[in-house]
């Protein structure tokens, strides 16, 4: 087990995401931020906290949950049965520049899922994607408008986002 | 994935033929998974892909509007395919065995099968006999397991927890399904179920059940936090269990007057449908405490739950 990113380090590429999303943004979009559940649920709740502070206007906070449109949700190979939550976006998503986060962008399989949810609820003027760790190795034709830190970590391993709020304490580590 | 690690648990059953088997973890994880279900009734696209490409069959040998009409929102909202098979428009009613009608629809490709047959025990004999995923929606005078898993699921809503509620539910106990499924789920969950009606209407051995009896509801309604009123099932009596429908009424119906004794907080429900001013006056199931209608509305996301775990199991063994 290796440590990526220490705390502060999380925390500094957070406030470099925000940097780049409100230097993207028109004083006057209606931006939103949709995280993908679990760790993304919480990246999101900091992401908003930090965008808030910038462009000096709240800026929502949604949880989206991508289980019923997973790739492998009646595929054997998929993982063990999945357990489905609750989708909670307390505000209208039409017209609004949705940033959907998570927390590593790998195969684009979750980040495929997530636009196909995200789209029966709505019509968002534009979906923006911002991940914290960005990790080579993609299955499908996506990739991240804002990225973190980047890794090139051989398939077979596995990097890992821990956060306070679900594992006590913030690391990235790879095993 | 890495919130995957941690042992959480996993559902296991491809049928859901009763709740008296069930433990209090799978009534738990079938709940919490209805209300992941419950907002896609809600929003601009009420579907999801979940069951894309399975084939869900409605193979109902009794008469039914709400039940049937619920899973067939629910197999539909879940973007299942589905055929819809009733007695009296199918070859049963050129004498076709039960097996034989199940396993012509089985060579079909059929992935669900959602049956209500008047025999008690039918889901059970289907499920050992093909290979798709059965779901009980109401056998003979068994279970009724998904009305029982939505009443639940209903009063867990609004309290929070049945652990400590105290539930009557009134009137035709003997002819009632729904009473028993209610009764597995709401006593497994913690709750105190209390049966009340004639004696003449209570099942044969009822004191091997796990609830209290009480023939009085004045005696009962100031008592309880829930209080499920059940139809009369004039269509199963072969005799009269009682003189005449104004003495039930006067005895066992739910009036404005006898709501005035109850909780203030007091829930009430019908499995519907409801003969009005016979178990229940029309103001007390139109009143602030009725649920009825919220029950009929989160029966949709239960079936949805159940449909979509049924499936998930089958697929992963």
């Amino acid at each position: 087990m290796k440590s990526l990113l220490t705390a502060e380090q999380i925390d500094k590429v957070l406030d470099d995401l925000a940097g780049k999303i409100v230097a993207d943004s028109p004083a006057d979009t209606d931006i939103a931020v949709i995280g993908i559940r679990s760790r993304g649920e919480i990246l999101a709740q900091r992401l908003s906290g930090k965008l808030s502070e910038r462009l000096k206007k709240e800026v929502p906070c949604g949880t989206l949950d991508i289980t019923l449109y997973r790739d492998d949700l009646n595929s054997p190979q998929g993982d063990a049965q999945p357990q489905v939550r609750t989708t909670e976006i307390g505000f209208d998503i039409d017209g609004r520049i949705v940033v959907l986060v998570d927390d590593v962008l790998y195969t684009g399989r979750s980040a495929r899922a997530a636009m196909d949810a995200l789209i029966d609820l709505g019509r968002p003027e534009a979906i923006k994607l911002a991940v914290l760790v960005d990790r080579q190795g993609r299955e499908f034709p996506i990739q991240a408008d804002y990225a973190g830190y980047e890794s090139d970590a051989e398939p077979g391993k596995n990097v890992q986002v821990l956060l306070v709020e679900s594992d006590g304490k913030d690391e990235v580590i790879i095993e | 994935m890495a919130l995957r690690k941690g042992k959480q648990f996993e559902w296991r059953r491809k049928h859901l033929l009763g709740l008296r088997d069930l433990s209090v973890d799978e009534i738990s994880f079938i709940l919490d998974t209805a209300e992941g279900f419950e907002q896609i009734s809600k929003r601009a696209v009420k579907k999801a892909p979940a069951l894309r490409g399975k084939l869900v069959v409605n193979l109902f040998f009794e008469d039914s509007t709400r039940t049937r009409n619920s899973f067939i929102l629910a197999a539909s909202r879940l973007s299942a395919d589905l055929i819809n098979f009733t007695q009296k428009s199918s070859s049963v009613s050129k004498g076709e065995t039960l097996l034989d009608t199940a396993r012509n629809l089985e060579a079909m490709g059929i992935d669900i099968v959602v049956i209500r047959h008047d025999a008690g025990g039918a889901p059970a004999f289907l499920s050992r006999s093909i290979n798709a995923c059965v779901v009980n929606a109401g056998d003979g005078f068994c279970e009724h397991p998904t009305q029982g898993l939505l009443d639940v699921y209903t009063i867990r809503k609004i309290k929070g927890t049945l652990a400590g509620l105290k539930i009557a539910i009134v009137g035709d106990i003997a002819h009632s399904r729904v009473a028993r499924s209610d009764m597995w789920a709401m006593t497994k969950l913690g709750a105190e179920v209390i049966f009340v009606g004639p004696p003449t209407l209570m099942p044969t051995a009822v004191d091997k059940l796990p609830v209290k009896v009480s023939y009085s509801l004045d005696e009962v309604i100031e008592k309880v936090d829930v209080i499920n009123m059940l139809r009369i099932q004039f269509e199963r009596q072969s005799s009269n269990p009682f003189p005449s429908v104004r003495e039930y009424s006067h005895y066992f119906g739910l009036t404005v007057e006898r709501m005035k004794k109850a909780k203030s907080d007091i829930l009430v429900m019908h499995p519907g449908p409801i003969n009005r001013g016979l178990e229940m006056e029309s103001e007390v199931a139109d009143g602030a405490n009725s649920v009825i209608l919220q029950q009929v509305a989160n029966g949709v996301a239960v079936r949805m739950a159940v449909l979509f775990l049924v499936n998930q199991a089958a697929a992963k063994t």
